[in-house]
């Protein structure tokens, strides 16, 4: 089952590294993840999207709260939140194909970020499977080049997580 | 006023109470061992930096103390992994301080130079660089509670060599601050609870200790707990020494080379009481069969260690000595209902006597030829009850474990969950250096003790009377067992062919050699080796092709016990 998990470490280097590094050897897999500071920038958030069965994502939550750099795991599965990723495409827009690009793109209200005689960079956010979708629809104009951030998730209603208490 | 790096380090290990330290100078820690000669604080000498590790590792084990050992960068630090690998597995607090080359020169290749953070991130509790002196002192503080508490382990310091030269104005911090790291002390009260209710419902309960219970010195309390519910227990090799094997409701070790009756009364029970125990293979063989009519009670200060590999009806996070003590406060509080148990559990304990007298731990004795059980027997017999025993690897590690009736928590020292042939002869250094005046005995086998005897030298130079009983079969033993009895006696590389002299080997190092080729000179070579002042070796020239039994075949389940060849 797909688990989506924010970890909240110390912003230091080799933490990424121990996080990598506790997947990695036990054979567990990640498949995204993103990483930037937050409010507090001695704080950093990740994203990691992984996937395994209740017991392998029972220790997945386990060894990355056992980490000394983390301050904070949340296993957004099962809960209510709000999952957006962003991608650019660059896709080949010849003479026949340039307007129907366009038409794709506005669909998804993705935006032109850049544009030449031959093809378009588009920027698109949203959940998952609508980048899936967008894609999906582009392939057969000829996609040249793409970038996917991962995803990344905030729980739903009024509560945040600002900072350690 | 201010001090430089190494300074520093030397004064925040003052500080901690570190009086021993163990280790090898080389280039990038030249500064601190300069230093350390103005240091009260004592360092040894090992010829390995692997030794040096296992020595810091034996002083922590024997002590309960923080371990500390230095390496120099590059193949110095490198030499640590081993050492480092071996506490980690055993949690053992240790503080490891290596040399790096300096900042500017970091990833360059530089001469002497490893990533030795990147290679001891999977075996450490946590591992730092330093690369500004005024964060030292707090790293130090830090690596020091980490070490120590929770769950205990290796922290390794990686201190490049300028930032032992540079200087700041030093203040030992008071209190450490980290948001991310909060062990759990006592357990749930509503989980300890639930705990003694499960207790009193039980009919057949076996209490299941490992080395958690000598990490929190909860020993006391275990007795307690047991002697107050009469249930038996078993340990693992790591929980071993902390309840006496004598006591009349102990059921020795269980697992792969356990007791028949330890084995039995685990796949039997109701219920097991798991204390500072994680379940490893060894222990539990095929996972399917392993205590399947028990609800488990699992007591550990790791949560990654509870569901691990089992599943656990009831898990209790904290430290076992809080625990045991409010869980043994919660049966007080139902006298009668624990007077009940302890009576309704006499059937139990009975089915358990009829397995121990049907199958006890034995072995054929011979007037002719040595037969190393009777080494075991005899070490024990002769030494004092606080004796301190240390293990390598194999054959002779198990017959210990079997053979060897410990009584005092922290006397028995050895590789449990890395299984480090090598470690036993460094690790009686250590506990040696830490206790000059008790009896330190390394059982040892002719494979192991040429892992690491370059540290006759060391005992010999410090003058650490250790005392190594060497179990010659002129095999490794334990891998010929498996040849033997999985592979067709197929003894593929484990014959060790150059018989070494092992009596002229110590007189060249200036210790004492002693041999028994006989059973009838067992006894007068262990009474002359302990009556020897300074370190001596006692090579026993045991019965080649004896077996570790009884054995359960790697995979199979506890209840099949192979129990004679």
């Amino acid at each position: 089952m797909r688990h989506t998990i924010s970890v909240l470490v110390e912003n230091e280097f080799g933490v990424l590294a121990r996080v990598a590094g506790l997947f990695s050897g036990r054979g567990f897999n990640i498949e995204s993840l993103s990483v930037a500071p937050t409010l507090d920038p001695s704080i950093s958030r990740m994203t990691i999207v992984t996937s395994g069965d209740d017991q392998i994502l029972e220790q997945i939550t386990k060894q990355l709260n056992k980490l000394i750099d983390t301050i904070k795991v949340i296993d957004f599965t099962g809960q209510n939140f709000v999952e957006r990723e962003m991608a650019m495409v660059k896709v080949s827009a010849e003479e026949n194909t340039r307007a129907e690009v366009l038409r794709i793109a506005d669909i998804f209200r993705a935006k032109v970020v850049d544009v030449t005689a031959r093809s378009y960079t588009i920027e698109v956010t949203g959940a998952p499977d609508k980048i899936d979708a967008l894609i999906e629809l582009l392939r057969p104009m000829g996609i040249k080049e793409i970038v996917r951030s991962g995803p990344v998730v905030l729980g739903r209603g009024p509560k945040g997580w600002r900072g350690a208490d | 006023m201010k001090k430089t790096g190494s300074q520093i380090l030397l004064e925040c290990l003052r500080l901690e109470g570190v009086e021993t330290i163990f280790g090898y100078p080389g280039g990038t820690v030249i500064n601190i061992y300069d230093d350390l000669m103005d240091s009260p604080i004592r360092h040894v000498l090992t010829r390995h930096e692997q030794a040096a590790v296992h020595a810091a590792d034996g002083y922590a084990r024997a002590t309960g103390q923080v371990g500390v050992a230095i390496a120099t960068s590059g193949p110095g630090a490198t030499n640590t992994i081993t050492g480092i690998a071996t506490a980690y597995m055993d949690s053992i607090p240790l503080v490891i301080i290596t040399g790096q080359v300096p900042t500017a020169l970091i990833g360059n290749d530089a001469f002497q130079e490893a990533d030795i953070i990147g290679i001891t991130r999977p075996v450490t509790k946590h591992n730092y660089l330093v690369k500004d002196v005024k964060d030292l002192a707090r790293i130090v503080k830090q690596a020091f509670y980490i070490a120590r508490t929770g769950r205990p382990g290796p922290v390794l310091i990686d201190l490049p060599k300028d930032v032992q030269i540079a200087s700041t104005r030093f203040e030992y911090p008071q209190t450490v601050e980290l948001r991310g790291y909060k062990p759990t002390f006592s357990g749930n009260q509503r989980q300890v609870e639930k705990a003694a209710k499960m207790i009193l419902a039980a009919r057949k309960p076996v209490i299941y200790v490992g080395g958690g219970t000598t990490s929190s010195d909860a020993s006391l309390e275990l007795r307690t707990l047991a002697e107050m519910i009469q249930a038996p227990v078993t340990t693992t090799l790591m929980g071993m020494a902390s309840f006496p094997k004598r006591h009349p409701l102990s059921l020795g070790m269980l697992g792969m080379h356990g007791t028949y009756y330890a084995n039995m009364a685990v796949t039997n029970s109701d219920l097991l009481i798991a204390v500072g125990a994680r379940f490893d293979d060894r222990v539990t063989g095929k996972i399917a069969t392993f205590a399947p009519h028990a609800k488990i009670i699992h007591i550990d200060i790791d949560p990654t260690s509870i569901k691990k590999n089992v599943r656990v009806d009831l898990p209790i996070v904290g430290d076992l000595l809080e625990v045991l003590k409010s869980l043994v406060r919660a049966l007080s509080e139902q006298p009668e209902a624990v007077r009940q148990l302890a009576e309704d559990l006499a059937p139990w304990r009975q089915e358990i006597g009829d397995w121990k007298q049907k199958h006890p731990m034995s072995y054929q004795a011979s007037s002719t030829i040595i037969k190393p059980q009777l080494v075991i027997e005899k070490i024990r017999e002769l030494t004092a009850d606080d004796a301190i025993i240390t293990t390598e690897v194999g054959q002779h590690q198990m017959w210990t474990a079997q053979f060897f009736d410990f009584s005092t928590p922290r006397t028995f020292l050895t590789s449990g969950g890395l299984g480090t042939m090598g470690f036993g002869l460094p690790a009686a250094l250590g506990a040696q250096a830490a206790f000059p005046e008790r009896q330190v005995i390394d059982i040892s086998g002719d494979g192991s003790f040429q892992m690491n005897s370059q540290e006759l030298a060391t005992l010999v130079q410090y003058r650490l009377p250790v005392k190594i009983a060497i179990l010659n079969n002129n095999f490794l033993g334990m891998v010929r067992q498996w040849q033997q009895l999985f592979f067709n006696r197929r003894y593929s590389q484990t014959c060790m062919e150059l018989p070494i002299d092992f009596v002229k080997l110590a007189e060249a190092y200036g210790a004492t050699g002693l041999r028994a080729t006989r059973p009838d000179e067992v006894e007068a070579v262990i009474r002359q080796a302990l009556e020897t002042p300074g370190p001596v070796i006692m090579e026993f020239k045991i019965a080649r092709e004896e077996n570790v039994l009884p054995m359960v075949p790697a995979g199979a389940g506890l209840n099949e016990m192979v129990l004679a060849s």
